[in-house]
Order: C-alpha cells, then sequence, then structure tokens
C-alpha cells in the first residue's frame, strides 16, 4: 500500500493484535490491528447510540437565579442561537455536536451489522467512506469543554447543575474513541467484495499519467 | 516492513484516500473512482496548492472582525454589555479562573493564527520545492490536522451562554456578530488542512525518481 501522508509504496506485515505499522519514511501510523474481538466495536456502537439518545434528550445543565430556573440541552443551544439571529452558527453547532455524532453512530451501527455478512455487501464500503466524514467534523470533546467555561463563566452570575446530558456527552467522548481502536478498518476493508477486473499492469499511460500529476 | 524508493504516483499507481486500495488509472486525464468502495482517485488533490491558499486568505480576512466584533452581547437589567473575545479572556482571568482563561485564549486566538501561519509556511515551502525537514513539516501538518476542531471552543461556549442565560428581563445574552466571523475561521481553516495535500511535502524531495515501480 502507499502511505496516506506521503506516498511512499510499501508492503506490510503481518501486524500482531494491539500493534501497528508506521511509514518507513514519515513515520506515520499507516495501520494497526486491534486487539479483541470482532464483536466488541458493535457492543460499543450499540451501547454509544443508548448513550447519545440520553445526551440528546436530558437537560446539559440547570440555572436557578433568584427563583427563576431555566434549563437546555445540545439542541436547545442550537436552537437558541438560530431563533438569535445567527442561523448559521446554529446549524453549524448542530452539525458538530448532533448530526455529525449521530450521523458517525448510525452508519457505524449500520456498517458494523452488515460487516458480519459474509460476503461483506458493497454498500459497506460506501458507508465506511462516509464515516470518516463524520468523524472529523464531531466535535464532542470541544462542546464538552465549551460547555464547562460556559458553567463557569455563569456560575458567577447564578446557581448551576450538571444534568443527566452532560455526564451522558462526557461517556460519548470515551465511547468514540473506545470504537475506533478496537474497529479493525483494515480487515474490513480486505473482505469486501468489489468486481475484480484486472488492469494491464506497467502501461506507459499510466507512468505518463504519474509524471503529470508530480 | 520492506521499502522500496517510489512513491504509489512514481509508479503510476493511485492510491484510494479512503481505503487506501492501490489502482492504475484506466486513462490518464480522465476522473478514476475507486473499484472498492468509489471514491474519487486523484495522484494528488486537484490544484491543492491553490485550494488551500483561497481557504486561508478568506480565514485571515474573517479572522480580523472575528476578533474585533462582539460575541456576546450581555444585558442585565436595562444595562447591555457587549463583550469581544479577548474581553471574555480577561472576565474569566478577571474572575479567578486563569487556567481557563489560558486555555480559551489558547483555542481561540492562538490555535486559529498558528493554523494560518503554519498552512502558509507549508505551502510557501512546497511552492518552493523545498526537500529540507520533511519529516517536521509532516508532523507540523499532523499537529495542525488535529488541534484545528479546538478553536470551534469558544462558538460551543457563546452557544451555550445564550441557551442558558434567557432569565428575561433580569438577565439576558444574545449572541454576537463576531461569532459568525469566528464559526467561519474555524470552518474555513478545517477544509484548508483537508484539502492541503501532505503527499506534496515529499514530492519534491525525490523528483527524479519516476517510472520505477
Amino acid at each position: 500500500m502507499a502511505c496516506p501522508d506521503c506516498d511512499l509504496l510499501q508492503r506490510i506485515p503481518p501486524i500482531p493484535p494491539g500493534d501497528k505499522a508506521c511509514c518507513t519514511r514519515c513515520g506515520g501510523v499507516i495501520a494497526r490491528k486491534p486487539r479483541g474481538s470482532r464483536d466488541l466495536p458493535l457492543a460499543l456502537a450499540i451501547t454509544a447510540a443508548i448513550v447519545f439518545v440520553i445526551a440528546n434528550t436530558s437537560p446539559l445543565m440547570d440555572l436557578s437565579a433568584v427563583g427563576r430556573s431555566a434549563s437546555t440541552t445540545v439542541v436547545g443551544g442550537a436552537l437558541e442561537m438560530f431563533r438569535e439571529g445567527q442561523q448559521l452558527t446554529g446549524i453549524l453547532v448542530a452539525f458538530c455536536a448532533v448530526i455529525a455524532p449521530g450521523g458517525y453512530i448510525a452508519f457505524m451501527l449500520t456498517l458494523l451489522l452488515g460487516a458480519r455478512r459474509t460476503p461483506v455487501p458493497l454498500w459497506v464500503g460506501a458507508m465506511l467512506r462516509w464515516v470518516h466524514h463524520f468523524e472529523t467534523w464531531s466535535m464532542l470533546e470541544v462542546m464538552m469543554l465549551g460547555i464547562l467555561v460556559a458553567l463557569i463563566k455563569i456560575a458567577q452570575l447564578a446557581t448551576v447543575h450538571a444534568g443527566i446530558g452532560m455526564y451522558a456527552v462526557g461517556a460519548l467522548i470515551v465511547l468514540f474513541p473506545a470504537i475506533v481502536v478496537t474497529f479493525d478498518i483494515r480487515e474490513l476493508w480486505q473482505r469486501l467484495e468489489w468486481d475484480d477486473v484486472e488492469t494491464p499492469a506497467g502501461t506507459i499511460a499510466g507512468n505518463l499519467a504519474a509524471d503529470r500529476a508530480i | 516492513m520492506t521499502a522500496t524508493a517510489a512513491t504509489a504516483a512514481q509508479a503510476g499507481l493511485m492510491s484510494c484516500e479512503a481505503c487506501q486500495m492501490l489502482s492504475r488509472p484506466a486513462e490518464p486525464g480522465h476522473p478514476a473512482y475507486c473499484r472498492r468502495c468509489g471514491e474519487e482517485l486523484e495522484f494528488r488533490h486537484h490544484g491543492s496548492i491553490q485550494k488551500t491558499w483561497a481557504l486561508i486568505i478568506a480565514a485571515a480576512i474573517c479572522y480580523v472582525p472575528a476578533n474585533l466584533l462582539p460575541v456576546m452581547n450581555t444585558s442585565r437589567l436595562g444595562t447591555s454589555e457587549a463583550d469581544t473575545i479577548l474581553q471574555g479572556v480577561e472576565f474569566l482571568y478577571a474572575s479567578g479562573s486563569w487556567p481557563l482563561a489560558l486555555v480559551v485564549l489558547i483555542a481561540s486566538v492562538m490555535i486559529p493564527i498558528g493554523k494560518l501561519i503554519a498552512l502558509g509556511y507549508l505551502l510557501v515551502t512546497v511552492q518552493r520545492g523545498s526537500v529540507t525537514s520533511n519529516h517536521e513539516r509532516t508532523r507540523l501538518y499532523r499537529l495542525v490536522e488535529i488541534i484545528g476542531r479546538w478553536s470551534m471552543l469558544d462558538v460551543f461556549v457563546v452557544t451555550f451562554t445564550v441557551a442558558m442565560v434567557q432569565l428575561q428581563p433580569l438577565m439576558s445574552v444574545a449572541p454576537g456578530p463576531g461569532v459568525l466571523f469566528f464559526a467561519a475561521v474555524v470552518v474555513l481553516t478545517m477544509l484548508a488542512a483537508e484539502i492541503f495535500d501532505p503527499r506534496l511535502i515529499w514530492d519534491s524531495a525525490y523528483p527524479h525518481q519516476n517510472g520505477h515501480g
């Protein structure tokens, strides 16, 4: 395979479980072999789906000042931004805090279930491609820190209590990397069925195209 | 691990960015798609340098109003005050939570400007065909990719402060116009980091080894 960071061609030797392979030129991690069962990421994804529902339905925090009280959820925060005239920012917050992590869990759950079939259906590959984009834009850990800063700011003015939603978001922050670490993406790609049409290797046309690209 | 001196591009192979499978393009010049996962295949991202420049210049422009315009308007019993990001940091510092003030300062002020400088530096060195410190430049790119998301911090702070503090008529907080520019800076720099192709860093190091797989 070619290193995604520097394009150096290299052969990857069998990796012992729990280990990883690094590029010989740029040192980037190019493959890893997770320890543990194939079902572990599925179990984690199911847990994450349940926790995600809790995180988005229960209040993040309650605030009380002079006999008045208010509470908010993740979606509520985005909605409030939308209502206050910051539509674009509201949409962005909703995307990074709800849609991207939700999409990640939903796609991961579906493709892990699909991956249990043999042969692995083609749509699993298409989903696997999308999962990466959701992962990039899902910012739960950043949101958590943002909420904490907001909490401390508000705490000067009113009494605030962390709600169940807050703990659920905390659990998701741990679950997301756990899914990534236990999921053997390389093995799944290798099991994926695709129409194997051999193309002639080493053609001049291919090399010319390569010259132009560099 | 065995290593050859050639890159995939030099061997006439395109590496799929989604599933890492190597393919040989059927017809040069035509868009190719990965046979396994359907991702569009490219030797290097099309117009990577120009697009990255465009995005970081746009981000640099947005960075100015992001810091000068207020991100929050707090109104308390008739009086109202507007806060910019730096005033928010000052408020945190003054109220005794200096570690948090530092975190917000780093995430909202230092990281965006650092990203712009880092990406600009990478682009200039790639364009000049620099061959030195490739490892350091690759590491710099990975750092930009990893920490970039953290500058969204202040957007979330404002969102949840606004959402929480709605105790009319006692006290309420409304988002200011700075937030939009700030969010734009984050999104633009994240897109720039995604479009920049780190393989370009290494291409100029070994330019004359084409055609040997």
